[in-house]
């Protein structure tokens, strides 16, 4: 007999597989199964809730947040005053946390990078002192690291004794006083200047980058561009007379009334979140670093160019792709950390609706909508970030 | 089957094993997780028949978890260097413990910030709230029953000597700290509108802050019950140098809070506290109850004591649990004397917190 030919065994497909040994099946079965049990879990805990709180005559609603607040706000970026409703109170604490956190995001990346490439620095004592400030930072808690950053605030001199830069600029233990200057008229316009030059500007440095791609002489675009972005609001700033009036910081009784103020409690709070978090981009940033390959490095300094090129050019752009997942998670969790200001008196969001839960009694409404604002904005840094993640990405393959 | 399957079903099992587990102190012991007790429509008038089992669950832990305020010598704080509770808020936790359970001691005290009590009571974590609470309409609605006030108070501005401040006005323009989720906070506010002085405000949530801020100068004035800003004071290193201005912004009445659904209970405190305001109208000490329960003629005082009559099973208490309070901690005046009154630091003077027969606002309805 001829040996079978070498084929595959044909499988008939029209063959009945037992749903119970059809793993496409049992996949899909199991996952319903556990989508079943979140589900009553989540009827169970909900349930639970609403017969506790109907039995205790407890409503669930957000009816409260067009009453009056009744409340006073030390400090906050929109006018607010103690006759305006809960709704406006919760947008001041919102307003004041988007403030801590883009602040600090921006504040700390740029800190970790410098920290990051400190850590991998060849002088000794750059490196040492990186790692020192790393293992601090790190390994103690954050609330204890505001607490005391607060406490040396507060050490400052008192008002009387504040300490006065050229006598419009003022620190003591309540705040840095600084000028603040206000619109005259014709500052629209002047704005309006200024946003001319900059698109001008931009058009001229691609221009200029397009031409010199293609081998075109650039006639000095680039530096035309540069100039005009200075020279058309500066003319523009005296041709219009400064159309800007200071509002100076004087000294009253009890405080400095007018100009801008950096509260301790705001400085400490943005101080103690970007030291802290930095720390950990630091570390992101080095883990970034030394995934590039030292065969990178090698060509890059055989090609001729110097280290800190090297690293804007070559090693950066590679490192991102590493970088790039857990600086998010660092995003997020200094945004989310933003909360502790409570401990310190800065009125953030969470603050401002504790107070909100204890006047209006409405616990669980309130706790409902904070970690629903928390959600949101931390879903829309990690989206922006998902973003620039996947542009990060595609550069590569 | 492939690997994962018993993993998946252990976790399911897991699952179902915590949804079964009810950790919430539910009053309602014997309806079974999940499904909904048959009470009436939500309205709290309707659920006016008990449906709680606070003071069954008390009994049958034989603890009282009472929820304090944990910072505030005299009234409720850790004696420095022990273990040992005291203060009068403290006292008449001890006095519903006794009362309910027969032993003082058998309490649990939870220190809880002014933002945490009303989350604390309305969840019912702790059994009973004496924590100078004040008592107002919302609160009343939202966190809990408010048993009779056990302290008459008012709001107070204290500052330091050196601001040179005598009245309200003087303080315009100035840092006031006061902590959060506080009838303080919103009080301060209206009293300020009323006059039209503006202020800068430094809210805190915790107690200990609030006060070192003031201390530290960040504030120019601290602003709390007057009680309160007495009893802080003490531990000042210079209270010499803080003064109390001498306005009273508001009514503060402070009492024991019990939480909502549960009229039993509410009971029970309640008659606690009216218990010890008796014991003082009629002269019955901590030393003299037993001897006044053996010897006394007084209807009034026999009722109260448990000598005759059975009013005390109606409360769901024992005969003589009046003569196990009034043991324990004493009446009204004593729990008064021992933590606010002359022999102590505060000297507070006892002003509405005095008898009815003394011209002042404490009255307790007949036992009767």
């Amino acid at each position: 007999m001829t040996p079978a030919p070498a084929s595959p065994p044909r499988t008939d497909r029209h063959a009945a597989v037992p749903p119970w040994r059809n793993v496409r099946l049992l996949r899909i079965a199991g996952q319903i199964v556990v989508v079943l049990i979140v589900a009553i879990i989540a009827l169970v805990l909900w349930t639970n809730l609403a017969t506790s709180m109907a039995r205790s005559g407890l409503t669930f609603g957000f009816g409260f947040l067009n009453t009056t607040a009744g409340f006073e706000i030390a400090e906050g970026p929109i006018p607010y005053r103690a006759t305006d409703a809960y709704g406006r109170a919760f947008a001041v604490g919102l307003l004041n946390t988007l403030v801590v956190s883009v602040a600090g995001i921006l504040l700390a990346t740029i800190l970790g990078v410098i920290v990051g490439v400190a850590r991998l620095s060849g002088n000794w004592l750059v490196n040492r002192v990186a790692a020192g400030y790393v293992e601090l930072m790190r390994n103690t808690p954050l609330l204890v690291q505001l607490v005391l950053l607060y406490a040396v605030f507060l050490q400052l001199p008192s008002v009387a004794n504040s300490i006065s830069l050229g006598g419009s600029v003022f620190l003591n233990q309540r705040g840095l006083f600084l000028p603040r200057p206000l619109a005259e008229p014709g500052f629209g316009l002047w704005l309006t200047l200024l946003v001319a030059a900059f698109v001008v500007a931009l058009a001229a440095r691609v221009t200029a980058s397009r031409l010199e791609g293609v081998g075109r002489p650039t006639y000095r675009l680039g530096t035309i561009g540069i100039v005009a972005l200075v020279a058309i609001p500066a003319v523009g700033w005296v041709a219009l007379g400064a159309p800007v009036r200071l509002d100076l910081p004087v000294q009253q009784r009890f405080n400095f009334v007018g100009g801008v103020v950096l509260s301790p409690e705001f400085t400490a709070l943005l101080l103690g979140l970007v030291v802290y978090t930095a720390a950990f981009i630091g570390e992101v940033v080095r883990g970034g670093i030394q995934s590039v390959r030292r065969g990178q490095l090698e060509a890059a300094y055989a090609v001729g160019l110097r280290p800190m090129q090297t690293l804007r050019l070559v090693v950066f752009p590679q490192a991102l792709r590493v970088i790039v997942p857990p600086l998010t998670s660092q995003y997020l969790n200094l945004a989310k950390n933003s909360s502790l200001a409570i401990a310190i008196g800065f009125p953030d969001l969470f603050s401002v609706t504790r107070t909100m839960a204890n006047q209006t009694g409405q616990s669980v409404s309130v706790i409902v909508l904070v970690m629903g604002t928390y959600l949101a904005l931390s879903l829309v840094t990690s989206l922006f970030m998902n973003l620039y993640n996947r542009r990060v990405q595609v550069l590569e393959r | 089957m492939t690997t994962r399957a018993p993993f998946r079903v252990g976790l399911a099992v897991v699952a179902l094993i915590l949804a079964a587990c009810d950790t919430s102190p539910s009053p309602s012991r014997s309806a079974a997780p999940g499904q909904p007790t048959a009470t009436p429509a939500a309205s709290p008038a309707a659920s006016r028949a008990p449906i709680g089992g606070r003071l069954a669950t008390v009994q049958s832990r034989r603890q009282l978890i009472c929820g304090v305020n944990g910072g505030l010598p005299g009234f409720s704080f850790l004696e420095e260097g022990t273990a040992n509770w005291s203060g009068f808020d403290v006292d008449f936790c001890r006095a519903v413990a006794a009362a309910v359970l027969g032993d003082p001691a058998a309490v649990e005290f939870r220190a809880l910030s002014a933002d945490d009590r009303g989350p604390a009571l309305q969840t019912g974590e702790v059994d009973v709230l004496i924590r100078n609470t004040t008592w107002t309409v919302t609160r009343d609605t939202s966190w809990g029953l408010f048993a009779p006030t056990t302290f008459y108070d008012g709001q107070g501005m204290m500052v330091t000597r050196e601001t040179g401040a005598d009245s309200l006005e003087d303080l315009a323009g100035a840092t006031i700290c006061v902590q959060s989720g506080t009838t303080t906070e919103l009080n301060l506010t209206d009293k300020m509108r009323e006059l039209g002085v503006t202020f800068s405000p430094q809210v805190f949530g915790d107690i200990d802050a609030t006060y070192d801020a003031y201390t530290a100068g960040r504030c120019d004035a601290v602003t709390s019950d007057r009680s309160q800003l007495v009893a802080r004071r003490t531990a000042f290193t210079t209270p010499a140098d803080h003064v109390l201005l001498d306005v009273v912004m508001s009514k503060e009445p402070l009492g024991p809070v019990t939480p909502l659904g549960d009229d039993p209970w509410f009971n029970v405190v309640k008659w606690v506290v009216f218990a010890t305001f008796e014991a003082e109208e009629q002269g019955i000490t901590k030393t003299n109850v037993g001897q006044m329960r053996d010897t006394s003629t007084n209807p009034v005082v026999r009722r109260l004591l448990g000598a005759e009559g059975e009013l005390a099973a109606n409360l769901g208490l024992e005969a003589d649990w009046v003569v196990d309070v009034i043991g324990a901690v004493g009446n009204y005046g004593e729990i008064y004397d021992r933590n606010l009154g002359p022999t102590t630091p505060f000297n507070l003077e006892r002003g509405p917190n005095r008898q009815w027969t003394d011209g002042g606002l404490l009255y307790a309805p007949p036992y009767r």
